[in-house]
């Protein structure tokens, strides 16, 4: 089970956060303090896997950012940088060309993705399309309540 | 209003995050952040009531703010009130801030469970869903017990849609993990494991999940999916890549959900039923088969998703550790990959290695991979996969390659890097100890250790071969010989000079004959070390010092002079001035006998589990690490033995017991809180505490006794019929003991056999204090019983009671005899009555020694016989057991058989009730 993804960027700035076990905001801190300096300091042709505490480090650059995932000791290093990868199309195919900037001023968007795609620590779609599929069902409610919002608004 | 489209959703969010990615400082930052919260405070106070669009957009501000790293302390109303909107749009927001704010303050949660609860039961998937996710990332336990019995009725229900099935299927893992005893099994589990067949694939994903995590719980409960699992993985293996439509992800089908149910099927032992046995070995040998098939893509996505389901196979594959074959296959197929150019795939062969290298099938199969794992272990650019490597070498280590690996393992400690050093030195250690042909090999290897990496060298190691050393003779002379020359080097580790000191102080005679390494010469040379070491060590040398002085007379004024310097006697250390009094002290007053007795060599160390592997484990974690054979259990000794040599305030004036120091931990007989409830405990409710006993068969003197509060130390004395023993009882504790009493236990099978006279002992015991008491006895006849000394005293309040087996033999009253070869046979003859004649054939449970034997034949009383037997292999000895009434001849002759590690113990008396006590005491000490 997947404990916790980091999304942080080259200069060591989160931008995502999700956890999937109960951990204090103090020890939150400490981790990922601790962890994008690990990362970081890593060379390009290392491998993407790390031993951490009791947990399997796995991660993976996209551009200038960098994903970052824990998992438990048991579980499996290379679907996990799948599930990286996957992530990253499905922010890609929803954004049209995913940049930092896209995910720094629509976090709310990265998280309502991410949620669609793995939930309680695990795969829960993995199929891009219907992920994508109920992404956009949302939006379109959002919009046509917008809709609605705007129209009852236009007179003053 | 601003205009919404997708991924545009709130004007007023975005300018407020530029603003804050536009502050040139931390200050600037925090300083926006402070006019935003006070600007939303006010709004959220205000008279005006917001509008649902608002609220929403000052809600995502605080959860940015809070996601930036800032306190967030207000606001969590307002996200419940979005929650609670039935606009999805608000819904959203207020979900997604209190996910990630979660508050338990119970009000609120009573209000969020409540908009949950709305949410679930609204027949809205979109809702559903929503509800769902947030139970699933807040998984607390107020959420649990609300909703633990409505979600396993969501999943399984016929009118679910299949999202919502997926997400109730996480969301109840969540719980099952955080509160296992709020989600009840039921009926539903059944119905859930039909889930497997389900015909949405993304449902299979996330039941899988699921019933995995049962299954680990309850294994029984959910056996059938063992059946579904294979079916399903039968037909995704076999499948076409494009059958599978969405779910094959770069031409492999269905990566994540074969993985997941390679894992399940890990939940179980192989399948009994034949043909699933022979469907599911199908599958692992199409996942192998397919490794071997040219990629159907460049791209790494595919490799990845192909190699995931290949790792998980060969890991289900060891785990049913049953089909050599595929065992094999696996080993062969990992091989493929150490010499692969993905640094990744590298690592995890050289990992999943590792678990192959403890399966007897495999295990020979790694061990071909040796030359590739020791080349990566030089060549490898990334620390993470060197690490990998000396896992797998340590795993593969055997008897046959031991010599090379361990070699091997501290070429690379010496340029290795500072993060994993301690954890190499610690599997040198461990191998070098398990693999130990020769001794003087391990003796040379930790040495090398303390060498090489002095600073990444723990107590345990240091303290084990010390350890080591002590309980085998046979390599207490090298030792000797190796760490002296050790310590010629100008500059030597601070371990190296405790281990020194200690093996010099220890068996420093046994090198003392070259005039090279002289007495004088040994202490010189530990001295030069003194100064340049820490308190604890010169602690140590103080000690080696005065053993010196027992050891060799000739240096001891010397020594002497050492102590007496203003440097050691006002020491501003307390420890190294009380030593130096106390060392003192002793050397001028105790005679050499007394001096011998207290400087004792130390005894064997009880046999324990390493504290090296001990501590590997710790570090590892105990799962981590590979198991390595261990079919042969070594001395094993504790480490609070030798750590006890060096606490303070042990050395009180007649400090027999302390240098003796035969500390093991509480023995059964130790049983500190005996009745504690009543004064009057019968004493015969005591276990009698045998631990030692048979430890004093050859010898007299020694710690019998010791738990955390006391310890009894005996020296005894034996002239004809008559003997002696000194108890010495140790007050561990700084507190008294008070009522303190000892006598002897009358066990009327024995009181005519054996007479003894015990003097009384004063009655109070004072803290870190030591009290003698005297034993006379007299052997009367033959016996075969033991008296048992019995202990009473108060600590603390409370009683306590101990028992002891004293060793009084029946062959301490022997007498050596010394007599010729013919001499000796003309009476063994004359002693052929059957009944006389008492033999026994016993396997050597300690290492065929013949100095020790022969030194443990002349501490059992007889004399030994030189060139009597014709066989000198053998050992023969004479003595004659002296009671007051008879006086009993003895002869005896043992016969070991080096090959077979077998003795032939053969005992020949007058009388048969002595041969057979005889015989078996003897015995018991090979």
């Amino acid at each position: 089970m997947m404990q916790f993804m980091l999304l942080f960027s080259r200069q060591g700035k989160l931008r995502l956060q999700k956890w999937y076990v109960p951990l204090s905001d103090k020890e939150k801190k400490k981790i990922t303090r601790e962890l994008v300096q690990t990362v970081l300091a890593r060379k390009p042709k290392m491998c993407s896997f790390l031993e951490w505490r009791d947990l399997k480090v796995v991660y993976k650059r996209y551009a200038s950012l960098y994903f970052c995932c824990a998992v438990e000791n048991q579980d499996n290093e290379l679907i996990t940088l799948e599930i990286i990868h996957r992530y990253v199309e499905l922010l890609d195919k929803y954004f049209g060309s995913v940049c930092e900037l896209d995910i720094i001023f629509n976090f709310e968007k990265a998280y309502f993705i991410l949620d669609e795609f793995l939930l309680g620590g695990e795969a829960q779609e993995t199929s891009k399309k219907n992920v994508l599929k109920a992404i956009e069902q949302a939006d379109l409610l959002q919009e046509n309540v917008d809709f609605q919002t705007r129209l009852f608004a236009a007179p003053t | 209003m601003p205009a919404v489209s997708k991924g545009d959703g709130m004007r007023g969010l975005a300018v407020f995050i530029s603003d804050i990615r536009n502050c040139k400082s931390k200050e600037a930052e925090i300083k926006r952040i402070n006019k935003e919260l006070a600007n939303i405070r006010s709004k959220f106070k205000g008279d005006k009531a917001l509008d649902g669009y608002s609220k929403k957009k000052y809600v995502c501000k605080l959860l940015f703010i809070f996601l930036l790293g800032h306190d967030i302390d207000f606001g969590h109303m307002e996200a419940v009130n979005l929650l609670s909107s039935n606009k999805y749009t608000e819904k959203q927001i207020g979900y997604l801030f209190i996910s990630v704010l979660v508050n338990s303050n119970s009000d609120l949660i009573r209000l969020i469970n409540n908009g949950i609860k709305n949410d679930l039961n609204s027949r809205n998937p979109t809702f559903m869903n929503l509800a769902l996710h947030c139970i699933a990332n807040v998984g607390s336990r107020e959420m649990a017990e609300a909703f633990a019995s409505d979600i396993p009725r969501i999943l399984v229900a016929g009118d679910t849609m299949d999202s919502v099935k997926q997400s109730a299927a996480l969301c109840l893992l969540r719980l099952n993990r955080t509160s296992p005893d709020l989600v009840p099994m039921g009926e539903w589990t059944a119905r859930v494991v039909h889930l497997l067949n389900d015909q949405h694939l993304g449902v299979v994903t996330a039941a899988t999940s699921l019933i995995t995590t049962l299954a680990q719980k309850s294994p029984d409960d959910f056996k059938t999916s063992v059946a579904l699992s294979v079916a399903r993985l039968s037909r995704i293996v076999t499948s076409a890549s494009i059958d599978l439509q969405d779910y094959t992800y770069y031409f492999v089908a269905a990566p994540w959900l074969s993985v997941k149910l390679l894992r399940l099927l890990q939940c179980y032992p192989p399948p009994e039923d034949a043909s699933l046995r022979s469907r599911l070995t199908e599958c692992l040998e199409t996942i192998l088969n397919k490794a071997q098939e040219p990629p159907k893509s460049k791209k790494v996505q595919h490799s990845n998703a192909k190699n995931a389901v290949l790792f998980e196979a060969i890991s289900l594959i060891i785990h049913h550790d049953s089909e050599p074959t595929l065992l094999v296959r696996a080993c062969n197929q990992l091989g493929q990959f150490l010499q692969h150019r993905e640094t990744n795939l590298r690592y995890l062969a050289l990992e999943s290695m590792c678990m192959l290298a403890s399966s007897e099938f495999s295990h020979e199969a790694v061990k071909t991979h040796m030359e590739t794992v020791i080349n990566a272990l030089k060549t490898e650019r990334d620390v993470s996969v060197r690490q990998r490597a000396v896992d797998l070498l340590y795993a593969m280590c055997d008897r046959s390659n031991a010599k090379q690996i361990v070699a091997e393992m501290l070429t690379y400690l010496e340029n290795a890097d500072y993060s994993i050093r301690e954890e190499i030195v610690l599997k040198v250690a461990i191998l070098a100890e398990k693999y130990a042909v020769d001794y003087t090999w391990y003796v040379d290897t930790i040495l090398n250790l303390i060498r090489i990496a002095g600073d990444y060298v723990s107590e345990e190691v240091w303290y084990r071969v010390i350890q080591i050393v002590i309980n085998r003779d046979d390599v207490q002379g090298y030792a000797a010989k190796t760490v002296f020359e050790a310590l010629q080097a100008p500059a030597c580790h601070e371990n190296l000079v405790k281990v020194g000191g200690y093996i010099l102080g220890e068996f420093g005679n046994l090198i003392a004959g070259d005039s090279r390494s002289s007495p004088l010469v040994q202490f010189n040379l530990l001295h030069s070390k003194f100064h340049l070491c820490s308190v604890p060590t010169r602690a140590l040398l103080l000690s080696a010092y005065i053993k010196f002085i027992n050891l060799f007379p000739e240096v001891k004024i010397t020594i002497q002079d050492v102590l007496r310097s203003d440097s050691q006697l006002r020491n501003a250390d307390v420890e190294l001035q009380q030593r130096a009094v106390e060392y003192l002290r002793l050397s001028c007053i105790a005679s050499t006998d007394i001096l011998a007795t207290v400087l004792e060599e130390m005894p064997p160390f009880p046999e324990r589990e390493s504290s090296i592997l001990a501590k590997l484990k710790k570090k590892k974690g105990r799962g981590n690490l590979p198991v390595i054979d261990d079919t042969r259990r070594n001395v094993n000794g504790n480490v609070e033995h030798a750590e006890k040599t060096e606490a303070p305030n042990q050395v009180s004036t007649p400090s027999f017991t302390d240098l003796l120091n035969l500390n093991s931990a509480p023995g059964p007989g130790g049983n500190l809180l005996v009745d504690v409830f009543s004064d009057n405990a019968a004493l015969s409710s005591t276990d009698v505490c045998e631990e030692n006993f048979s430890r004093f068969v050859c010898k007299n003197n020694g710690v019998i006794f010791e738990n955390q509060l006391l310890q009894i130390g005996l020296k005894s004395e034996y002239r004809q019929n008559l003997g002696r023993m000194y108890v010495f009882y140790g007050n561990k504790t700084s507190t008294q003991f008070l009522s303190f009493t000892s006598s002897l236990s009358v066990l009327d099978s024995f009181s005519p056999q054996l007479n003894m006279h015990v003097k009384t002992v004063d009655p109070v015991i004072e803290g870190g204090a030591q009290v003698q008491q005297i034993l006379n006895m007299e052997c009367v006849s033959d016996f075969t019983e033991a008296p048992v000394l019995k202990v009473q005293f108060r600590y603390g309040g409370m009683l306590q009671n101990l028992a002891v087996k004293l060793p009084v033999m029946l062959n301490k009253f022997f007498q050596p005899t010394e007599m010729t070869s013919q001499d000796f046979f003309q009476r063994w003859k004359q002693l052929g009555a059957p009944e006389q004649e008492v033999q026994k054939i016993f396997k050597a449970k300690l290492p065929m020694d013949t100095e020790v034997t022969k030194a443990k034949i002349i501490g059992f009383g007889v004399a030994l016989l030189d060139r009597v037997d014709p066989n000198p292999e053998n050992f023969v000895g004479a003595g004659v057991i002296h009671t007051k009434s008879i006086q009993v001849g003895c002869l005896l002759r043992l016969e070991p058989n080096a090959q077979a590690q077998m003795y032939r113990l053969t005992l020949r008396t007058s009388r048969e009730s002595v041969s057979r006590r005889l015989c078996d005491l003897l015995s018991e000490q090979f």
